[in-house]
Parts: structure tokens; C-alpha cells; sequence
């Protein structure tokens, strides 16, 4: 019967409460490669699916580091050996007066390692994705949650699987054309 | 229905959304005024005059161009003038945009996700009004690029001892920090609109924006890990940005610049006339769009009370610059006093004073705390007095310094206020396009504020 390959089994919640229960038992169940979407970030929704930490900090930590460090090096090189300027006879490294701009560096290029690190690390932009596929997804932005078994995960089967999520009762169930 | 969650925060009364909204009707009361609402005269007036007004700032600074800032008011020994006053005035106005969505957030007021985008927008907005002076300002403005540290030919570099190129670094951090925050806010609802849009040309602008955004658990959850993280670097950022723009002024020695309580002062009457800008904007934007459901009267009553409490150490900065003038006792920070007060800019100081300390006493009374009308107008004051403190700053300490025959007086010509007012139609114009093609509410924000959001393990 099958046409076309299948990306995964997709079903449809009522409640955000619905979807991490749901969640929960997929993830009890011994699935793995499971995803879950919600129009508003859910508490311990990530966590019901065993996804528990993520590493936006460290990129976070790592960027600002970088630009703390880098901000420092180019007033001191600047200051000190490309270009010194004897003003009232103050040091050439004279540290106080460059912390505002290391600050400034700091939180410059933590910040833009928090957007584009967390862009990164969720894949997007990707603009195409089989999940837009399903028609009724496009409520996941409105008010719907979805909950979905791709067909990678060791455990899938096709009328298995539906059976699995059709006993969680959801509104709707459908496949998702890859 | 349930009551909805009411969170412990000042200002119990009324709730900070009504009673009765589902997910569902949220998102199309928000994405509707965008998506299907028709543009109306009204909006087209308001924007027109907004874009007129653009038109003559443009007008003013290509004279400005063509002939140099000798058609300004500014001569020595005041050589800051408009410039400088509007920079303030601007860069401060946007600071509640940050406070809002920031430092309300890492303090769990939720009563901020209402308001928290259009006031970034304000603050995105505000900044770019306030990055024209400066350059417009250096006098050859095609070379303001000298400001940024670069390999050059001349082989010079800035002097990273100024508070001016701190400045440099502060502002474009700050508006870089901003615009991030608000765009990275906007990804989950660019992506209810583009899947709420029929217009197949919204569907691909908002789609392309909304950058595949389709709401998976594992991208909310390092969403959220950034968006705190954001929130946590904007805060120290936010109240970086104006202590620095006081250093501008606390490093000289002119007299009524060089204090140390210039930072804090600094940055409550940022706060205070960006409250009070948020609000002008608040007020008829909740009553023309019918989103009183959202921005309820706990919204203004808790930016009246902000507004009273930044207004009280605003009040504490001055008496602290008067007193400081007698028990200094040097006479020059004591003759600035007087000449603050009986100077040739008195007017200006005593409008000042009531702007800023004795009109705002009347937010005590919680009637007007929660009367729009009242709180607009109240709002327009503070915004003048924060103005002319500035000008105060910035004028009548240059004016007369410590040599007699140096001192002078300082008359802003047409140019600067047509410079001046044009901005403020810039702001205004970019204000009204956001609404119209943008949420100005955060969609997603507002349905972890229902009741059904909450989830139990």
C-alpha cells in the first residue's frame, strides 16, 4: 500500500496537559526518535521526552568569552604598541578605562552567540520541513499539539505505532509524507 | 471557565489578561489586527503626518550636509546643544523597552508579556532616533566610520580612554543587543502569522522570517534556555548603556557634569521617561485596537507606580546636585545652582522642577493611576521635563563655566527644531508601520498566560 516513503505517524492533542502525558508514555513506551510541538513553550514537555539539557549555555559561555577576551586585546594592542598616546602621563595599559568596552564586547558577542547559537543548534532557518505536509499542522501555531514517531526509531511500525498513539485517545492521526 | 493564573506581583486589582480568552481566540484577536483588520483612515493620517515629518528631518539634515553645523544653535563654548540633549533624550526612552521585556522577565512579572513587544519596538525605534545626532553631529558625518576601531592607512586608532568611544561601543552594542532580542521574539508568532495568512505574498514574507519556525519541544527548549539568557545579558547591557552616556558628561570637569551620582540618575530617568513613553504609545494603542483585554488596567497602574518610584530618585539626583552645590563649597558647583536657578535658563530649570518632581506627585492618587486620559497626559509632561533636563545638563553647565569671559548663550535655531521634531515623527512613523504589519502583542507569550497552560507532571 505503501506509495510514498512515510516520515513518521503524527498525532493531534486537544491540551497542552494531553500532549505531555502523551509524551510521557511515548517516551515510557521505548520510543526514541519522537517529537513534540506546541504553539507556546510547555513545562517539562522536553523533559517527558528525555531531552533534558542543552548546550545554548556553553555556546553562550564560549562567545562571551571570546569577545570579553578579544575586546581586551584590542584596546591593550591598540593602546599600548600600535598606537601610544602619552595623555597626562597615564599608563599606556592603563585597565580601568578598559572595561567599559570589554564589558560592552562581552555581552556583544554572548548575545549574538545566544541567537544564531540557538538558530544553529535547532537547524533552523529551514524553511521546508515534511511536517508542513500535514494540513491540521499548520493549528500548531493557534492551538493545537502534536505529537509525532519517526519512522527511523527502531520501534516503528506502521499500523503498530498508529495503534500505540490511537490508544491515547487524540483527535486526529495522521502520516506524515516525507 | 477557571479564574485565570494570577501570579503574585504589585498592583493585585485587576487582572493582567480578562477572563474568558482561549489559545484559539488570542491568536486571532492579535494576528487579526495584522492579517484581516482593514487599514483604516485613521492610520493612514497618523502615518502620513508621522511621514512628513520624516520628510522635514531629511530636509534638515541634507541642508545641514550642504552647509555644516554652522546653521545650528551651537557655538563655544556650547558646542553639545540639540545634538546632544536629543541623544539623551532618545537612547533614554528606550531604555524601558529593555527594562520591560529583560529585567521584568528574569523578575517573573508576567503581566509584561503584554506590553513587552511594542515595547522593544519602542526601543529599537528610540535608538535609531538617537544614532542620528551623534553622527550627525561630528561635523563630517561621511567619516563618522573613524568612531569604529579599523586597520587604516592613516594608521591612528580611536583613544579608548574617552567616554566617547566607550559610547560608540555601548550604543551600537545596545542597539545590536536589542534588535536580536526582538526579532528572536518575534520567530514563534512570524510563524502563526504565516500559517494563519490567506495573502500568499504575507504566507511568504512571514514564512521566510519566521525562519521554519514549527514549534518543536526540543527548539522551545533551547529557545528558552536563549531567550533568558538574552534577557540576562540585556539587563546588566541596559544599565550599562546610560551609565555610560553620564560618563560622557561625569568625566569632564565642567561643574554640574562632574559627579559621581550621574550613573544612577542616569539611568532612573531613562527608565522614568521611557515608562512614560511607553505609555503614551500604550494608551491609545490599547483603545484604538480594542486590546484593553490585554493591556488591562494593572498594566498602567504598574507603570504609573514605576513611574512614580524612578520620578522619586530622579527627585533624589537633584537634591542631591543642590545640596552637593552648598556643601561642596566650591564656588563654582555653588554658582552653577544659582545660575540654575536664577540664570538666564531659570524658565527652563522651574518647568524642569515641575515637570519632572511636583506633577508626577499626583500618581499617589490611584484614581489617576488608572485613568488612561490622565495617565497620557501625565505621561506627555514627564516626557517634556525629562527633555528639558537634559537640557539643563547639557546647556547651563557650558553656558557659563569657570572663566567670565568665556561665557555665552545658546539659541537652538529652526534647524534644530525641525531635526528635533522630525525624529520624532521618524519614531512615530516607524511605530505605525510596526503595528500594522506586526504583532505588537507577543502571540505566544500571552497563551502561556492562560489558565490551560499550566501543566501538571
Amino acid at each position: 500500500m505503501k506509495s510514498t516513503p512515510v516520515y513518521g505517524i503524527m498525532a493531534e492533542f486537544d491540551s497542552a496537559q494531553a500532549l505531555v502525558d502523551a509524551a510521557h508514555h511515548t517516551h515510557e513506551a521505548g520510543y526514541v526518535k519522537i517529537d513534540a510541538y506546541s504553539p507556546f513553550p510547555v513545562e517539562g514537555l522536553a523533559e517527558a521526552m528525555g531531552f533534558h539539557k542543552n548546550r545554548v549555555p556553553l555556546v553562550v559561555l564560549i562567545g562571551g568569552l571570546i569577545g570579553g577576551l578579544s575586546g581586551y586585546a584590542l584596546q591593550y594592542w591598540v593602546s599600548a604598541i600600535s598606537y601610544p598616546i602619552n595623555v597626562g602621563g597615564k599608563p599606556y595599559h592603563s585597565w580601568p578605562a578598559f572595561i567599559v568596552v570589554t564589558f560592552e564586547m562581552t555581552i556583544l558577542f554572548a548575545g549574538i552567540s545566544a541567537v544564531f547559537g540557538m538558530l544553529a543548534l535547532n537547524g533552523l532557518p529551514m524553511p521546508y520541513h515534511p511536517v508542513f505536509n500535514v494540513p491540521r499542522f499548520a493549528l500548531a501555531t493557534k492551538d493545537r499539539f502534536f505529537l509525532i514517531v519517526f519512522s527511523t526509531d527502531p520501534k516503528y511500525s506502521p499500523n503498530e505505532t498508529r495503534r500505540f498513539l490511537e490508544s491515547m485517545s487524540p483527535r486526529s492521526i495522521s502520516e506524515v509524507p516525507s | 471557565m477557571d479564574e485565570p493564573r494570577q501570579p503574585e506581583v504589585l498592583g493585585g486589582g485587576a487582572p493582567v489578561i480578562e477572563p474568558g480568552y482561549t489559545f484559539g481566540s488570542v491568536t486571532d484577536k492579535i494576528s487579526s489586527i495584522v492579517l484581516t483588520r482593514p487599514t483604516s483612515n485613521g492610520w493612514f493620517l497618523g502615518f502620513g503626518i508621522a511621514f512628513l515629518l520624516t520628510m522635514m528631518m531629511l530636509f534638515a539634515i541634507g541642508y545641514l550636509f550642504a552647509r555644516g553645523v554652522g546653521i545650528w544653535g551651537v557655538t563655544i563654548p556650547i558646542g553639545w546643544g540639540f545634538a546632544i540633549v536629543n541623544f539623551v533624550w532618545w537612547i533614554g526612552i528606550g531604555h524601558a523597552g529593555t527594562l520591560i521585556s529583560a529585567i521584568l522577565l528574569l523578575l517573573r512579572q508576567s503581566w509584561r508579556n503584554s506590553i513587552n513587544r511594542f515595547a522593544e519596538a519602542m526601543t529599537l525605534f528610540a535608538v535609531s532616533a538617537a544614532g542620528i545626532f551623534p553622527l550627525i553631529h561630528v561635523g563630517r558625518p561621511w567619516l563618522a566610520y573613524w568612531l569604529f576601531p579599523y586597520p587604516n592607512t592613516m594608521r591612528v586608532w580611536p583613544q579608548f580612554r574617552s567616554p566617547l568611544v566607550w559610547d560608540v561601543f555601548a550604543v551600537s552594542t545596545y542597539a545590536t543587543i536589542s534588535l536580536l532580542f526582538w526579532f528572536i521574539g518575534l520567530v514563534p508568532d512570524l510563524a502563526t502569522l504565516r500559517d494563519r495568512s490567506t495573502n500568499r505574498a504575507a504566507k511568504i514574507i512571514y514564512g521566510m522570517l519566521a525562519l521554519g519556525w514549527r514549534g518543536s519541544a526540543r527548539h522551545w527548549h533551547r529557545y528558552e534556555t536563549a531567550y533568558l539568557l538574552l534577557a540576562g545579558l540585556a539587563t546588566p547591557l541596559v544599565l550599562s548603556v546610560h551609565t555610560v552616556v553620564s560618563f560622557d558628561f561625569a568625566v569632564a570637569i565642567v561643574p554640574g557634569w562632574h559627579t559621581t551620582i550621574f550613573p544612577p540618575y542616569f539611568v532612573a530617568g531613562a527608565i522614568y521617561s521611557g515608562f512614560a513613553m511607553v505609555l503614551m504609545l500604550a494608551i491609545p494603542i490599547r483603545k484604538i485596537y480594542g486590546l484593553e483585554g490585554f493591556i488591562t488596567e494593572r498594566h498602567l497602574q504598574n507603570s504609573a507606580k514605576v513611574m512614580l518610584a524612578t520620578g522619586l530618585i530622579v527627585a533624589y539626583g537633584y537634591a542631591i546636585e543642590a545640596f552637593m552645590g552648598w556643601y561642596s563649597g566650591n564656588r563654582f558647583d555653588a554658582f552653577l545652582l544659582w545660575n540654575r536657578l536664577h540664570g538666564p535658563y531659570a524658565v527652563w530649570y522651574w518647568a524642569l522642577l515641575a515637570c519632572n518632581i511636583f506633577v508626577p506627585q499626583v500618581l499617589w492618587i490611584r484614581k489617576l493611576r488608572t485613568s488612561p486620559v490622565a495617565l497620557f497626559l501625565i505621561s506627555g509632561v514627564i516626557l517634556v521635563g525629562m527633555w528639558l533636563e537634559r537640557f539643563i545638563i547639557v546647556v547651563v553647565s557650558l553656558q557659563r563655566d569657570f572663566v567670565t569671559s568665556s561665557w555665552g548663550m545658546y539659541y537652538p535655531t529652526r534647524w534644530d527644531w525641525m531635526t528635533y521634531i522630525g525624529t520624532i515623527g521618524m519614531f512615530l512613523a516607524a511605530m505605525f508601520l510596526f503595528v500594522r504589519i506586526l504583532p505588537m502583542i507577543s502571540i505566544f507569550e500571552m497563551r502561556t498566560l492562560l489558565p490551560e497552560a499550566e501543566v501538571k507532571e
